[in-house]
């Protein structure tokens, strides 16, 4: 890097070396321009590569909404590094993709699930559904021999070459053709075809995987295919499929199955096949949610002990830890921190392992409690509905008033000793202190905590699950629910426990959630706002 | 060199934004990147979901099919827990593998979501034992390709006693003269006590939970569970419970109960397979011994059977056809899979081989009489309220009314 010199007089005097400097700075600051435009185009370069890979793959593969928001984010992008004046965009930008990418789009996505039957049995498109009843509607027919073939090509279609197992003549047939002699065919092939080898056999085993020959002109003594290439088996098919009307017929009763939009080929009489597939049923899963007896039952009880849960927890956790936090605080308490520290340790564990091991605490017959502290009793914790739920607040306890404390050690500390010394002046007492002047002004900075923190208890998965797994399970529910199961715990039971998943259920139940938890917090940080003006 | 801060914090800004951009393709992109490929038609690859110790056993077979046929299998390591989650979800997008291991209870879910294709096996079928083809039989048709047969029996203590009695008030008093803290152990849940390892009592009253076709399938139209046999075991049960002897405990879970039998405090544990290495590392002498039976007829465990299954949405068939049926289905690799896994392979030959190791034969002389694990959807509304009434009996609750109630609820759900 030269120093420009801009004058060829000597430059002693300091106005004209900080004249000097300046301009080198300038200067520098320029080329560097240049160097962060190449590195910006460089950049977008490849982001725009990528992205036009990316379309085109995706476009290659029949998808239209994923590439066009490709397009959408990657001209997005180029405008807003390209175009000057963009300077909050340009910040803004990152942060907005990740929002869509892992926030907004999961949520909409949740969304749209709950308003389809996503779930066992629906878990894919028509075609798919259509496609699985047809490969499932075919039965070898019983006690038929092995036919080992050549598969053979001719003008673009296949064809099996075998050896008929009665007369032991080569026989030849295709898609259109039933098996028939073909003069001059031998084990190695036929004139006229191209017998393929394993590779090519590879190469188009779509087509020849699909290939079904029938035995002979009468297409109800089944058909040949082959699912290994070198061997084929007669089958016979219980179903066909009329693609003209979409009908799906069973060819030993003759009931005749319909698409009536629910998702399912459907019989007059109500039986539907399965497979089905997803299609949109409305508000149907919410309808079910409220409606449903042996859903709604579970459902409120499962709802009321979550607030219960929620409240309690928070209240608990924040009155243990607030008392502790002024203790601690005390200035004659000694060895403050020393104590402190073992007070966080709780907090240090995390939290599902502390379930864990308190599961194991709880235990009748074995558990810590009942075995050493209880002197051998056998109290069922975690099998009595009203234990397993003073079982959850207490471990609950444990593992948050830690944080409790830690926040209004934190709160109780900021708040200025002369506003209690002038309390003290005009003569009131400790507890009036701390109920008008204290606690106010501590709730001002930790009441916000205090809805966060019913917000997380709402959904404190981790402890309900690995403590008590939500039991003991209420004997009349149709879905797998318990005593102390909270709503979250109960929506991943119904998605993802047990053979009969219903990802639309749970997701409308999520949503459920969602709303509950975000009227609740806007009514309270409202709330909140108050008490900020009465300070 | 100076550059300046806000040129700095573009730069900054950009590379945070390109990864962005990169992060964006990459998701945007990856859902159907494995997919419909239209080079997956041409001889490409097979993938495989496979857990740890299967990828090891089947390594060479996938290199020599790989020379044989040019076909390239990938064998991809899942969490066994996770794949029968992940191969529903994933099939109908058209992204998950071609073949994927899991157990053949699977099989009926899988059939009603469409994403298994069956497999057949041809002439093979009769090589295999016959509890394997009866578990991987759904609807008259072989859905995949049994490897191996697991199945629960009585793992005994050798110094503690040295006979399994057939009878279970026999083995009891075995048990007792042991003079061990716990006569018998059947690890079980607090919430859902067992059904599975509870079941072969529950057989040797006679009693099943569906009724079997001739060809070892079920029908699930004929609920069997509510009979009479399933009322008197359903007595057994409480008798052996709180109430009773308390044999039976519902707080011993599978962890306790085995580590109560890896202390020595009982001669009997109640199990499969997956606790003999443990116990023989403690230096426990262990025989493999047949369940003794608590109602008068054999006690029956379920088999379980580990099997390959075909994707529907495979694009290569053929290819992975083959594989099985010519290439998984040989004695050495099902022998591969057994010394990788501990379960008695599904290929009958390899299956007699097998047997000269004495725990394997143990197991495999329980399983003659087991039966296939029932493989149909609607066994998922059975576990859960089955387990549950267990669970209620074994505390104390009324056997019959509780059982007849079971079978009502499970009767409703499964219209």
């Amino acid at each position: 890097m030269t120093a420009p010199t801009l004058r060829d007089a000597p430059a002693t005097d300091a106005a004209t070396q900080r004249r000097g400097k300046r301009a080198a700075a300038v200067a520098e600051a320029a080329s560097a321009g240049w160097k962060v435009w190449l590195a910006k185009i460089v950049l977008l370069g490849i982001i725009d590569a990528l992205a036009i890979y990316a379309v085109l793959v995706l476009i290659g593969q029949g998808q239209w909404l994923v590439p066009a928001i490709v397009v959408v984010v990657a001209v997005a992008i180029n405008i807003v590094y390209l175009v000057p004046g963009l300077l909050p965009a340009k910040y803004l930008t990152p942060g907005l993709v990740f929002l869509f990418v892992f926030q907004i789009f999961v949520v909409l996505y949740t969304i749209y699930i709950a308003f389809t039957n996503y779930g066992s049995g629906h878990i894919s498109t028509k075609d798919d559904a259509v496609n699985a009843l047809m490969q499932q509607s075919q039965s070898r027919v019983e006690n038929s021999p092995t036919f080992p073939v050549k598969v053979l090509e001719r003008d673009g279609g296949f064809y099996f070459l075998t050896t008929d197992p009665d007369t032991g003549a080569f026989v030849i047939g295709g898609e259109d053709q039933p098996l028939a002699p073909v003069a001059g065919a031998d084990a190695a092939g036929a004139p006229g075809f191209t017998t393929l080898d394993f590779g090519q056999i590879l190469a188009h085993q779509d087509a020849i995987g699909e290939l079904s020959v029938q035995l002979d002109a009468d297409p109800n003594d089944g058909f040949l295919r082959t699912t290994d290439g070198s061997n084929a088996y007669l089958f016979t098919s219980s179903l066909t499929w009329d693609a003209a009307a979409g009908t799906m017929t069973d060819t030993t009763t003759g009931t005749v199955y319909r698409d009536t939009g629910q998702g399912a080929f459907t019989a007059d009489d109500g039986t539907q096949l399965l497979p089905g597939w997803q299609v949109w049923v409305g508000g149907d899963n919410f309808v079910r949610a409220f409606s449903d007896q042996s859903i709604r039952g579970p459902f409120f009880t499962v709802l009321i002990w979550t607030f219960v849960f929620a409240v309690l927890s928070v209240a608990t956790t924040f009155i243990l830890g607030l008392f502790l936090a002024i203790v601690f605080n005390d200035p004659r308490m000694k060895s403050k921190k020393f104590y402190r520290v073992i007070m966080i340790l709780p907090y240090a564990f995390p939290g599902f392992l502390s379930a864990l091991v308190w599961a194991g605490m709880f235990n009748q017959d074995f558990g810590f409690i009942n075995q050493v502290l209880l002197g051998g009793a056998s109290v069922p914790w975690l099998q009595d509905p009203w234990l397993a739920k003073i079982a959850i607040l207490v471990v609950n306890l444990w593992l948050g008033f830690p944080y409790m404390f830690l926040v209004c050690t934190g709160a109780i500390q900021s708040i200025p000793d002369d506003i209690q010394e002038a309390g003290r002046v005009d003569g009131a007492s400790v507890w009036q202190i701390f109920r008008h002047i204290k606690f106010p002004l501590l709730l001002v900075s930790v009441a916000p905590l205090l809805i966060s923190s019913f917000a997380f208890n709402f959904n404190n998965f981790n402890l309900v699950y690995m403590l008590t797994g939500g039991g003991p399970r209420f004997a009349d529910a149709s879905i797998n629910v318990g005593q102390t199961d909270i709503l979250i715990s109960m929506v991943y039971k119904v998605a993802f426990v047990g053979a009969n998943r219903d990802y639309g259920l749970a997701s409308a139940f999520s949503i459920i959630i969602f709303v509950l938890v975000a009227l609740i917090s806007y009514f309270s940080f409202r709330q909140t706002k108050v008490l900020e003006e009465l300070n | 060199m100076k550059v300046n801060k806000k040129s700095a914090v573009a730069i900054a800004a950009l590379i945070a934004g390109s990864m962005l951009g990169l992060a964006g393709c990459a998701s945007s992109d990856s859902p159907a990147s494995d997919g419909d490929k239209p080079a997956a038609t041409t001889s490409g690859t097979l993938t495989v979901w496979v857990d740890a110790d299967r990828a090891r056993a089947l390594k060479d077979v996938a290199a020599q099919f790989q020379k044989d046929k040019g076909v390239k299998v990938d064998l991809v390591v899942k969490d066994y827990s996770k794949i029968q989650q992940d191969f529903t979800a994933q099939v109908p997008t058209g992204k998950g593998p071609d073949l994927t291991i899991g157990g053949h209870d699977w099989t009926g879910g899988f059939v009603q979501d469409g994403v298994i294709a069956p497999v057949e096996l041809g002439d093979k079928a009769s090589q295999f034992e016959k509890v394997a083809v009866q578990a991987v039989t759904y609807d008259g048709k072989t859905y995949g390709l049994p490897y191996a047969i697991e199945n629960i029996a009585i793992l005994r203590n050798t110094k503690l006693a040295d006979a399994t009695p057939a009878s279970f008030d026999d083995m009891i008093a075995q048990g007792e003269k042991a003079g061990t803290k716990y006569p018998f152990l059947v690890g079980i849940d607090p919430q859902g006590a067992d059904p599975y390892h509870l079941y072969p009592f529950q057989t040797s009253f006679g009693n099943s939970v569906f009724a079997q076709n001739a060809d070892g399938s079920y029908d699930a139209s004929k609920l069997t569970i509510g009979d009479a046999s399933g009322e008197a075991f359903a007595t057994w049960l409480r008798s052996q419970g709180d109430k009773g002897t308390k044999v039976i405990n519902l707080n011993l879970s599978q962890d306790l109960a085995k580590e109560a039998f890896l202390a020595g405090e009982s001669p009997y544990l109640l199990t499969g397979p997956w606790n003999v290495a443990d116990a023989q590392a403690k230096g426990i002498d262990v025989s493999v011994d047949a369940i003794p039976s608590a109602g008068g007829e054999t006690a029956a465990p379920f088999a379980g059977v580990q099997t390959f299954f075909l994707s529907a949405k495979s694009k290569n068939a053929l290819a992975a056809t083959d594989f099985l049926v010519n290439y998984i289905a040989t004695e050495d690799v099902q022998t591969a899979l057994y010394e990788a896994g501990g379960r008695p392979p599904a290929l009958t030959s390899a299956y007699q081989a097998a047997q000269s190791d004495p725990i394997i034969a143990g197991f495999g002389k329980v399983g003659e009489n087991a039966v296939p694990m029932p493989s149909i959807p609607q066994m998922g509304a059975v576990w859960d309220d089955w387990g549950k009434t267990e669970a209620a009996i074994i505390k104390g609750g009324d056997a019959v009314s509780s059982w007849q109630k079971m079978t009502s609820n499970i009767e409703a759900k499964l219209k």
